[in-house]
């Protein structure tokens, strides 16, 4: 049995790793308020912007644009979203096993990173990182989003990558966030979400259908990068609430089963203390 | 009578929704040109350039905006915008406009490539919507 001190010891050392967790806890709810509402407050312009795009397609019905196909390289280049720190449970791991396994296992990637801890995992397994943005998920604007774009979709024109896809983590609600894989470029829709009157009516487009096309998509890109950039704040937070109110509780329990513990080694150094006594009286007498 | 010649207009930036309601005519600046609209206008989509959007809202109230680079969708009594950028008169900040326009300028005069220039104008256009509307409401 371990001795009075050791327990003590290790009494001390949980109540202060709680102490820290319980903080990080509280931190973390504030900053989920926060990223949660900017999450929200960007959905309005990527849903007007999706239904834009889509309809604008589907009346078009364009197929020649070069955003519309697979560009000749086999290379995919894909916009990794993770987070800087860690003690967020599995947030950074489920968004690398997006890429390790599934739809993109043994595919040739190029990476766009965002998020140290997603860097150091993917450069440990050997992926190939094209570019580096992790100073912008602390707060993502628009601006990054537009500049990050823009790089991408340059490599795309260059055919340096012939696909584009997004991997991050969706926010569904405080307590569900989900590991996502978007495909980017080419655009790929459907038009069965279009009503019979938004196919119908004849649009014009000023200047012309593939200019405005030209002009159009990587705004629509940069929405949806922007969009994904926002909720991955969110998703990091509500993990990282999330482990840290298990960790927090794992240290009360593991508290408790101490005291227990502590409280036995305190009557049996007592009662060991008393034989003592009473085995030397004995002996006096 | 009056009700019948108002159409929905909304503005919607990547961060908010800029503006949302009715109006009886919208005067704003496209790649080809200015243009001004009333209900019934024709189905059509066009890019945006940078300049003064003027709302003007049942009951003859007028508004003004800067809108910045975005594009604008008229589908029967619905218009929306998407704009990177849009700001009210109030929230600009006539300085700070100041000293983007002669960074452009200045940038215009020195540099000789292709991609600069680009970007030099577009913020020298962006700094000079915003001058002439700031100016336009303290006159």
């Amino acid at each position: 049995m371990a001795s009075m001190r050791d327990i003590q010891r290790r009494r001390n050392s949980i109540a202060s790793t709680q102490q820290i967790t319980k903080a990080m806890k509280l931190v973390s709810t504030v900053k989920l308020q926060r990223t949660r509402e900017k999450a929200e407050e960007c959905k309005p312009y990527f849903n007007h912007m999706y239904a834009t795009v889509t309809s604008m397609l589907a009346r078009t019905g364009i197929v020649e644009h070069p955003y519309l196909k697979s560009g000749k390289s086999g290379k995919k280049g894909v916009i990794v979203i993770s987070s800087n720190r860690g003690l967020a449970g599995g947030y950074n791991s489920n968004i690398v096993k997006m890429l390790t396994q599934g739809e993109l296992e043994g595919k040739e990637l190029l990476i766009y990173n965002i998020g140290r801890k997603g860097h150091e995992a993917l450069e440990r397994k050997g992926y190939e990182i094209a570019e580096d943005y992790s100073e912008v998920i602390n707060a993502p604007l628009y601006s990054d989003a537009v500049e990050i774009s823009q790089r991408v979709l340059k490599d795309f024109e260059e055919e340096k990558i012939g696909e584009i896809y997004l991997v991050y983590t969706s926010f569904k609600n405080t307590v569900v966030h989900e590991p996502k894989l978007l495909k980017l470029l080419p655009v790929e829709f459907s038009d069965k979400e279009l009503s019979d009157a938004e196919r119908n009516t004849p649009m014009n487009y000023k200047p012309g259908e593939e200019e405005a096309l030209d002009m159009i998509i990587p705004k629509y890109i940069a929405s949806l990068l922007y969009g994904a950039l926002n909720e991955a704040a969110a998703s990091e937070n509500g993990a990282r609430m999330q482990a840290m109110d298990a960790a927090t509780s794992n240290a009360e329990d593991m508290m408790e089963s101490l005291e227990l513990q502590y409280n036995r080694a305190r009557q049996g150094s007592i009662t060991q203390e008393l034989t003592e006594i009473i085995a030397g009286a004995e002996a006096v007498e | 009578m009056a009700a019948d010649n108002l159409f929905d207009l909304k503005i919607i930036t990547p961060d908010r929704v800029f503006y949302s309601g009715k109006a009886s005519f919208l005067e704003l600046n496209t790649v080809e040109g200015g243009i001004g609209i009333y209900k019934n206008h024709i189905p059509m989509t066009t890019v945006l350039e940078p300049g003064i959007a003027t709302i003007t809202e049942e009951g003859g109230n007028k508004k003004e905006a800067a809108l910045h680079t975005g594009f604008m969708e008229i589908l029967g009594d619905r218009i929306t915008i998407l704009a990177e950028i849009a700001e009210w008169p109030d929230e600009i900040d006539r300085n700070r406009a100041q000293e983007a326009k002669i960074r452009a300028e200045r940038r215009l005069q020195n540099d000789k490539s292709n991609v600069n220039i680009t970007r030099a104008e577009l913020a020298l256009h962006k700094a000079l919507v915003r001058i002439e509307l700031a100016d336009h409401v303290t006159k």
